[in-house]
């Protein structure tokens, strides 16, 4: 790699057949302006720099989820054999386990690092302009792992997942007229089945992944486009003061040692604690006590059930389904809410903001967990 | 990587350095060959399972057919040997042949012809003897393998010849 970034003419035989290729490559395809933007490409360093790395943490985890994935795909079954199929993977083909788990908890470990992610540019205010794409694009990018969350929960059908997507496809039920049509479509039919493993996988594996990628594309690009965002505070200190270390070769090593961390993290997870499979889905028997959804959906499940019991019936779902979708869009408004650092000017306003919906998010989180009956196998 | 453009200082430091780097290379190395160990096995694990389930399914020397001999003469069955698909013949003189229906020219699976008595192969019209197995005429450079076949109880008992 860094032999090919540095075709400078050396002696020996091998790295002038080197440059030779380097050149014919560079000729063709017009690489050199590439590597002069990686080689000249700096990363600020202040006391907030360690929120740097969680963009890339959270890459690392979309990666290792895509190889795993693909490994799975080898083995599953969409439609009437997927619990079956599931159960083979975990128990029967050597590994399987292990991919699966790794899969789960590479998604669920995406999902922590870009909350953490978010949060961080939020309060190191790096949505702000020119970076409202970036800012976008990312909680587009979220929203849509979300999706993946979902819909990937639905595939090994057992009982905890026929549950969860059928209380989560009645969430869109309590919309008004086209409510329970939409429902239905999604569900394809009136009830969780087999249909709906189809429609989840097709959505899974080939519709998410053809929206995800190129978005993601276009959030890297961005990345790359506008360099990091600087706080305020360092917004604040003259030029000469603010203090950069190249991105070739010490910021990525650092990144590489960061994905290090994050795959013994993922490795112990996945090892120790492995991913379980449920009984087989069956429509007759009675949901499982401690029937949940993920945590990422936790805090709305948990939203929707308080404003449930506060109003009666649809009503109380409407209202914490609109509360919900406000919270969401005021999210997403905020770059222009909080548009700039005029004079180094912290907003307080945004802080606060950003503060109150961390506590909402957190509080509904663990009220939802505390509330919980206990599993019952 | 960049050796060459280490400043020349005296020759003592310079070993240091260079040992320093190359200690740090060698254990960059190791450990890099450890994780890709630690993560190339378990895929290799994964990917191969079916391949040896099916080895184990193919480890078999007998079966058992037991409709097999209501067969009406000059017609054939297809079964599986382990997961080889093989071929059972009733000949019209009561006697009864079975062998691997595998093409040996290139692995498709030939079929029992009974207007004309003969194994033919669809694919590069290759022709055995439906007896012995016997490669007649066609591409295929091998006769097919043949079993044994006994007939007990009214069931067909096909073994490794």
């Amino acid at each position: 790699m860094e032999k090919s970034s540095s075709p400078e003419p050396k002696s020996t035989g091998s790295s002038i057949l080197l440059h030779q290729i380097w050149n014919w490559a560079d000729e063709r395809l017009g690489l050199e302006p590439i590597v002069q933007l990686a080689l000249k490409k700096r990363v600020p360093e202040h006391r907030h720099s360690f929120w740097y790395y969680w963009g890339g943490i959270t890459l690392f985890f979309f990666i290792v989820m895509c190889f795993s994935g693909v490994l799975l795909l080898i083995y599953y079954h969409p439609g009437e054999s997927s619990y079956e199929s599931v159960r083979q993977i975990t128990y029967d083909i050597k590994f399987g386990w292990l991919i699966r788990s790794a899969h789960s908890w590479s998604a669920n470990l995406m999902l922590a690092s870009a909350f953490v992610h978010m949060f961080s540019t939020f309060f190191l205010k790096a949505y702000r302009g020119p970076r409202e794409f970036t800012w976008w694009s990312g909680v587009g990018l979220l929203l849509l792992g979300m999706i993946f969350g979902f819909s990937g929960y639905l595939l090994p059908m057992d009982d905890l997942a026929y549950f969860a997507t059928k209380v989560g496809l009645s969430i869109p039920t309590v919309i008004p007229e086209v409510g329970p049509w939409i429902a239905s479509l999604i569900r394809g039919g009136p009830e969780v089945s087999a249909f709906t493993v189809s429609r989840f996988f097709a959505l899974h594996v080939v519709v998410l992944p053809a929206l995800f990628i190129p978005l993601l594309m276009f959030h890297l690009y961005l990345v790359q486009k506008h360099g990091m965002s600087i706080p305020e505070s360092e917004e604040q200190k003259p030029e000469s003061e603010r203090k950069s270390v190249p991105f070739f070769p010490n910021f990525a090593m650092k990144d590489l040692a960061m994905w290090l961390i994050a795959l013994n993290v993922l490795a112990l997870m996945a090892a120790l604690f492995p991913w379980g499979l449920g009984p087989a889905a069956d429509a007759l028997k009675p949901a499982p006590m401690d029937i949940h959804p993920e945590w990422y959906f936790m805090s709305s499940f948990q939203v929707l059930k308080i404003f449930g019991q506060w109003f009666p019936g649809e009503l109380g779902e409407f209202i914490g389904l609109a509360v919900f979708n406000l919270g969401l869009i005021l999210w997403v408004l905020i770059p222009f809410i909080d548009p700039s650092s005029k004079n180094g000017r912290r907003s307080r306003l945004a802080t606060y903001f950003g503060l109150l919906a961390l506590f909402i998010l957190l509080a509904t989180t663990i009220w939802g967990y505390a509330v919980l009956p206990p599993a019952t196998h | 990587m960049s050796d060459e453009s280490q400043p020349q200082v005296d020759n003592e430091a310079s070993d240091d350095l260079l040992s320093r780097r190359g200690f740090i290379k060698v254990v960059a190395a190791g450990v890099g060959a450890c994780y890709a160990g630690a993560i190339g096995y378990p895929v290799y694990q994964y990917l191969a399972s079916p391949v040896e389930q099916a080895a184990m399914a193919a480890a078999v020397n007998e079966v058992t057919l037991p409709q097999a001999a209501s067969l009406p003469k000059n017609t054939a069955l297809m079964f599986r040997f382990g997961s080889k698909p093989s071929i059972l013949i009733h000949h019209d003189d009561d006697t009864w042949s079975a062998m691997s229906a595998v093409c040996t020219h290139l692995g498709c699976t030939a079929g029992y012809v009974p207007e004309k008595k003969v194994i033919f192969c669809p694919c590069h019209g290759g022709t055995y003897d439906a007896r012995t197995g016997a490669n007649i005429s066609g591409p295929p450079p091998k006769p097919l393998a043949p079993y044994k076949v006994e007939i007990t109880d009214g069931k067909v008992i096909v073994t490794r010849a």
